[in-house]
């Protein structure tokens, strides 16, 4: 999988009165200029505060949406001009687990149903082929029994369970790629742990690549190999996990590390992180989109945007006053 | 003078349903002493909301106390008239909650809810004094007074969530519930919000009920820690003794199944098993039909308060002698 200078810009609705009356159109700047690989069996961790474009970014990887401008390869093939033929053939390995279990479940399909779902859309599996695949990946999923949960609606079972059928649904294609949306951001303290230990246990069995979204840093230590840090639609640093974690760069991941509660009353954080609030996508700052929030920034950040730079083996960073440059 | 702010008391609430009843909080007691910082942490549903709404008689029906006492300065709230609550609610309890955006109303400037909030409980305030007031606050909060003629939805999220910590303390509370007042934030804002807190507690010798699922912001905050599970307490203590040697099986299965960015664990360990229905309670100990360390008696009786060091409690068989 490779995605190549991405760039999406959704227009802004001014409403009537304002596009008659003003000329230019504006945009949001959701993804600018992302560019990045993953390996088979990789899992590559998308990280960023709420509106950074990390979740707009997976779409685009899925061509669940259609980019402003650059590629999407899959297995070295672009797929962004496939006829939507072709194109609904390679969605059987391309697959997406949603944040929210509950609204992504129909209240009105037994949980069976709705694992069944792509299956009858993408396969021509009759009837009972169907429902053993779907009893064998419930299984799997440790929706044990599975002749019992697959009469059951989403509302009468809980959330870990609910997720459980995100996951379920999104394997049943057997893809080798997931791109996985915040799958635990809604549950409970006990039930993420499950869930990861489920996801990572998946992706040794099913040979899985993952793109996993997340706002939590400490989360993405678990399951990520490599990770990419976004802000406001770019990448600012990108590299092995524990490689940024132990020796980040870009002072804007040496913020976010920073600010991460650690749960050790022994290890309370003693410095002050950059103050300030995210800037807005509609009118980006100039130069380094960090610039304004960030303690080192100097004129070259203000009037230039930084490009990625080798930091380090697999290491990458886009910022102009790294150390040891 | 007596150093206990807030004493709970064995304090039950149920909520009676068509069903049967929901014993949202089941015989708590706890203390929090003037200017300490308590974290109530424990999974959604463990009644530790409850708890923070019950302070304030501000249950919604058909929730109710049954039985127990809240006393306040040594006043027991549970028995006060509506409105003697009135006048300690905002005034000398104040409480902030989740979700910034809902709390706020939009339709008023964050400067006419800051007034409203002030002249409600103290009417012989004019509006240019309770004016003055609220702009104070929103230097103190790192926000420039002139926002005081903004709505709410010109405000960022951080922003409204540092407003509504404003609008709870203008009055100068002494107490301060606070019910996950930073899950809806983003990580570095978050950081910013909890340093705030926590220097308006040491200035204003403020005590805090922080109520929170997050075991990181507790951890970074909280001077004792309680932790609940089926609307019971499991145990309490200073927070570096309940982190370092937690004593209560769940207490256990919490901590090691939250990710910590520090340290270097092979795996996280799930707890197996789902919360307790609060209708049909477990008998004996509410956690038993999860706990990896289960004995017989505790299938059976209710486990008392087992006491270690410096006020660390736990409600476990295991410790019986």
């Amino acid at each position: 999988m490779e995605v190549r200078g991405l760039v999406k810009h959704f227009p802004v609705s001014k409403g009537f009165l304002g596009n008659l009356f003003s000329k230019s159109k504006s945009v949001v700047h959701a993804v600018d200029n992302v560019s990045f690989t993953l390996q088979e069996g990789e899992v590559l961790g998308l990280a960023g505060e709420s509106g950074c474009g990390k979740t707009t970014t997976g779409r685009l990887a899925l061509r669940l949406l259609d980019p402003t401008s650059g590629d999407v390869l899959y297995r070295n093939k672009s797929i962004l001009h496939l006829p939507s033929e072709e194109m609904r053939r390679l969605r059987v390995k391309m697959q997406l687990i949603f944040q929210d279990p509950f609204a992504s479940l129909s209240p009105r399909m037994t949980i069976g149903q709705s694992i069944a779902h792509p299956l009858q859309i993408q396969t021509r599996l009759v009837q009972s082929e169907i429902v053993d695949a779907v009893e064998e990946i419930m299984e799997k999923v440790g929706l044990s029994p599975a002749s019992f949960y697959r009469r059951k609606y989403p509302h009468q079972i809980s959330g870990g369970q609910r997720q459980r059928v995100g996951i379920a649904r999104a394997l049943i294609t057997r893809p080798d790629f997931v791109v996985a949306d915040e799958p635990i951001a809604m549950a409970d303290v006990s039930v993420r742990a499950m869930i990861l230990e489920l996801m990572s246990r998946l992706k040794e069995e099913f040979g899985l690549t993952y793109l996993f979204i997340t706002h939590d840093l400490a989360t993405a230590k678990y399951i990520c190999d490599r990770i990419a840090i976004m802000y406001l639609g770019q990448i600012m640093e990108m590299g092995p996990l524990d490689e940024v974690f132990q020796h980040p760069v870009h002072p804007y991941t040496q913020a976010l590390l920073a600010a991460v509660p650690v749960p050790d009353p022994k290890a309370r954080r003693m410095h002050p992180i950059p103050k300030g609030d995210i800037p807005d996508a509609i009118n980006p700052p100039p130069g380094c989109r960090f610039h304004p929030r960030c303690p080192s920034c100097t004129i070259q950040c203000q009037e230039f945007g930084p490009q990625m730079e080798v930091a380090g083996p697999g290491h990458l960073v886009a910022c102009w006053n790294r150390v040891g440059r | 003078m007596d150093t206990d702010v807030l004493k709970i008391d064995r304090l039950h609430v149920e909520f009676p349903i068509h069903i049967g009843t929901v014993r949202a909080v089941n015989d708590v007691s706890l203390t929090i002493e003037r200017g300490k910082t308590m974290g109530l942490v424990g999974e959604s549903g463990c009644g530790k909301s409850t708890l923070g709404f019950s302070i304030l008689r501000l249950l919604r029906p058909p929730g109710r106390i049954t039985s127990g006492k809240i006393l306040f300065q040594n006043n027991d709230i549970v028995s006060m008239t509506e409105t003697e609550v009135k006048s300690l609610r905002g005034n000398k309890i104040s409480m902030i909650f989740q979700d910034p955006l809902t709390s706020l109303n939009p339709l008023f400037t964050i400067g006419q809810q800051f007034v409203e909030t002030i002249r409600v409980h103290e009417p012989q305030v004019s509006k240019k004094e309770a004016t003055a007031r609220a702009g104070e606050m929103l230097r103190e909060l790192g926000i420039s007074p002139d926002r005081l003629k903004e709505y709410p939805h010109q405000m960022s999220g951080g922003m409204r969530q540092r407003i509504m910590i404003g609008i709870g303390l203008v009055l100068d509370p002494e107490l301060l519930i606070a019910d996950e007042p930073t899950t809806a934030l983003d990580v570095i804002v978050e950081a910013h919000f909890l340093d705030l807190l926590k220097e308006l507690s040491e200035k204003l010798q403020l005590s805090i009920m922080l109520i929170t699922h997050n075991l990181g912001v507790v951890a970074q905050m909280a001077d004792v820690v309680t932790v609940m599970y089926g609307g019971r307490i499991m145990e309490t203590g200073k927070a570096e003794a309940i982190f370092a040697e937690p004593k209560h099986p769940y207490t256990r299965g919490l901590l090691d199944s939250v990710p910590n960015i520090k340290i270097t664990q092979p795996h996280l360990i799930p707890m197996e098993g789902m919360p307790p229905d609060l209708v049909d309670p477990p008998t004996g100990c509410v956690f038993h039909p999860r706990c990896p360390k289960v004995m017989d008696i505790c299938r059976q009786q209710v486990p008392g308060g087992e006491n270690f060091d410096n006020g660390h409690i736990t409600a476990c068989w295991l410790w019986r002698k």
